[in-house]
């Protein structure tokens, strides 16, 4: 992975919206930076308000930034495109169509010199991926919350983008139906090494999933405060994930950011020795590789934490 | 012996029922009276009026003499005897073929239009007054001015419906189309869709139940008004047919006339209920 040309660069993003009361425009968040490479899995967690979405249909082109410039691929992003596919929270499948046509419909949309027939393969190929050969002949009204939303995903791989966006896809789900889905991304993203740019608020998903994880303050001002490298070895299976070294200082590391630090940002944002990017937490950098794995050891990380520098300062 | 019925089968008893009750109000209302009142009447008038020789009674059918009268005229739909006397399928064939006319008129410019209307925000807003000040205007209060403008009377008649078809197509489209869920639309969006085939493929279809509904409510108007509006301009129709059977005093024929008007009314109304059922969709 070269640090010089990133796939996807975000550059002092900001979004601003015009005061309910008509007064100086409310400022979601500003200077929000970041970059990821190709094939890296990008979670990014926050509290509700702190602009997470906005940033994701930013990046999809369905919004627009008050300032700042997204580039992918070294090409500014300025709209939406097929380039980037996106899976709704809300799934968003059209309810008139059936499973198949759903699919089909991005298929169309992306080859639209295609033959019908091979439409229809390639559409069937995504539904055996997410495990649905059997149902692509229902409609989305008959299928149950996981399966609509894997639908949602089988739509958004079809048409083979240079980048995934989710935002918030298992929300709805109940916990043993998002383990199932996530399994399955899982292993589809290794298969096809797909780029992906996720929102989450599950912070067990996101240490599942990610290779990196992007942590936000609250808003207003909202900024990308920390980075966390996912140092967790691939293959992931979930039910030993937990006898990873690194699994409770990060999963620690996070929630601690959620509960705490995510509120006191703010004041230490406008500090003037503040730093201008995020932090970087990165577990490797607290375990001493000649010490023994004990789990106890990892509760207790070393004092005036000195795992957390500055980036690219 | 213990009976389970269904509630469909408990409806159907009872409709019967009550259409049993109805017969035996009808029948005891339409008694003749007795022969007092009947011998002052010349017999040759009575004829004249409709009642018959042997009939002294009032000019309103027993259910017996309706049933024949319906049985006659369903018989025989298609006759045509000159202006004053054709079968009821051929007076309903032309109320339905200017329904029909300005029904599609109507729909050819209202769902293009209220697509146009529900998807910019701007032209909903420059059309609403006027929406707002023709729809609650009476279809039949345009007739003299359709009369003066196209001079002809059958032009008219599919005029009027066309006006008040007009109305609920229009805001329903507009309605229907501007209430696409964003999520369709941002689908569509990502999928660079092009406007063509995103109207067609996604608008469309997600307002398709608002947009048959405003049509079975048109559809709806349209029947009711094209009764009046032919009893206005004559010469043919199911309108025209009442309003000369009243002049010929012949209440069996106004009767029969309106019971075709119910049951034809009820057909136009169902089909629509079936085409919406097919654009239904369950989210």
């Amino acid at each position: 992975m070269s640090t010089l040309h990133p796939f996807l660069q975000v550059e002092n993003l900001a979004r601003a919206y015009p005061s309910p009361t008509g007064g100086t425009p409310v400022t979601v968040f500003d200077h929000v930076n970041f970059r990821i490479h190709k094939g890296e899995f990008v979670c990014v967690t926050g509290h509700s308000g702190c602009g997470k979405s906005t940033i994701l249909n930013i990046l999809a082109g369905l919004d627009t930034a008050s300032d700042g410039n997204v580039f992918m691929d070294g090409r500014e992003v300025s709209g939406p495109s097929l380039d980037r596919g996106v899976i709704f929270q809300s799934h968003a499948l059209m309810p008139w169509l059936t499973v198949l046509e759903n699919v089909s419909f991005a298929v169309k949309s992306r080859w639209p010199g295609w033959h019908k027939n091979k439409i229809r393969d390639h559409a069937m190929r995504y539904i055996e991926l997410v495990g649905l050969k059997g149902a692509e002949h229902k409609k989305p009204s008959q299928l149950s919350g996981g399966m609509k939303q894997r639908v949602g995903i089988a739509r958004a791989f079809s048409i083979e983008p240079k980048m995934l966006l989710m935002d918030e896809p298992f929300g709805a789900l109940d916990a043993l139906t998002r383990g199932v889905i996530q399994d399955e991304l899982l292993k589809i993203c290794a298969e096809t090494q797909q780029t992906v740019f996720m929102i989450t608020h599950d912070v067990d998903e996101a240490i599942l999933l990610s290779d990196k994880i992007m942590l936000m303050s609250n808003g207003p001002h909202a900024r990308i405060a920390e980075i966390v490298n996912n140092t967790l070895p691939r293959p992931r299976e979930r039910s030993a994930i937990h006898k990873q070294p690194h699994y409770y200082p990060i999963r620690n590391h996070l929630v601690d950011f959620l509960v705490s630090r995510s509120k006191q940002f703010g004041a230490l944002r406008d500090a003037p020795d503040a730093p201008s990017s995020p932090t970087v937490f990165d577990p490797a950098d607290l375990i001493d590789p000649a010490a023994s794995t004990e789990p106890e050891i990892l509760h207790t990380p070393p004092v005036g934490k000195p795992h957390i520098h500055l980036v690219n300062a | 012996m213990k009976m389970k019925l269904s509630l469909s089968q408990k409806a159907g008893l009872l409709s019967v029922g009550l259409f049993a009750v109805l017969l035996l109000v009808w029948q005891l209302a339409t008694l003749p009276e007795a022969s007092t009142a009947a011998a002052n009447v010349d017999p040759e008038y009575a004829a004249l009026m409709g009642g018959g020789t042997a009939s002294t009674a009032s000019s309103f059918p027993t259910p017996a003499a309706m049933a024949q009268t319906v049985w006659d005229k369903l018989s025989d739909p298609f006759y045509d005897n000159g202006p004053n006397d054709k079968g009821i399928g051929i007076q309903l064939a032309y109320s339905l073929a200017r329904v029909l006319g300005g029904f599609l008129l109507a729909a050819v410019v209202a769902i293009p239009l209220g697509f146009a209307i529900g998807n910019s925000r701007v032209f909903y807003q420059a059309v609403n007054p006027y929406v707002q000040l023709l729809k609650p205007i009476s279809p039949l209060a345009w007739m003299p001015l359709a009369l003066y403008t196209i001079k002809d009377a059958s032009a008219s008649a599919i005029f009027v419906i066309f006006i008040c078809s007009l109305w609920p197509m229009l805001i329903n489209t507009a309605h229907g189309v501007a209430n696409v869920k964003k999520d369709w639309l941002d689908v569509s969006r990502t999928l660079e869709v092009n406007p063509l085939r995103k109207a067609f493929r996604v608008i469309l279809p997600a307002a398709a139940p608002t947009i048959l509904t405003g049509m079975r409510i048109s559809m709806g108007i349209a029947w009711l008004v094209i009764v009046a509006a032919e009893m206005l301009v004559g010469g043919t129709g199911i309108g025209y047919f009442v309003w000369n059977e009243w002049n010929n005093l012949s209440i069996t024929n106004v009767l029969f006339a309106i019971f075709m008007i119910g049951v034809v009314g009820m057909a136009l109304d169902s089909l629509f209920g079936v085409l919406g059922k097919r654009v239904a969709y369950q989210e």
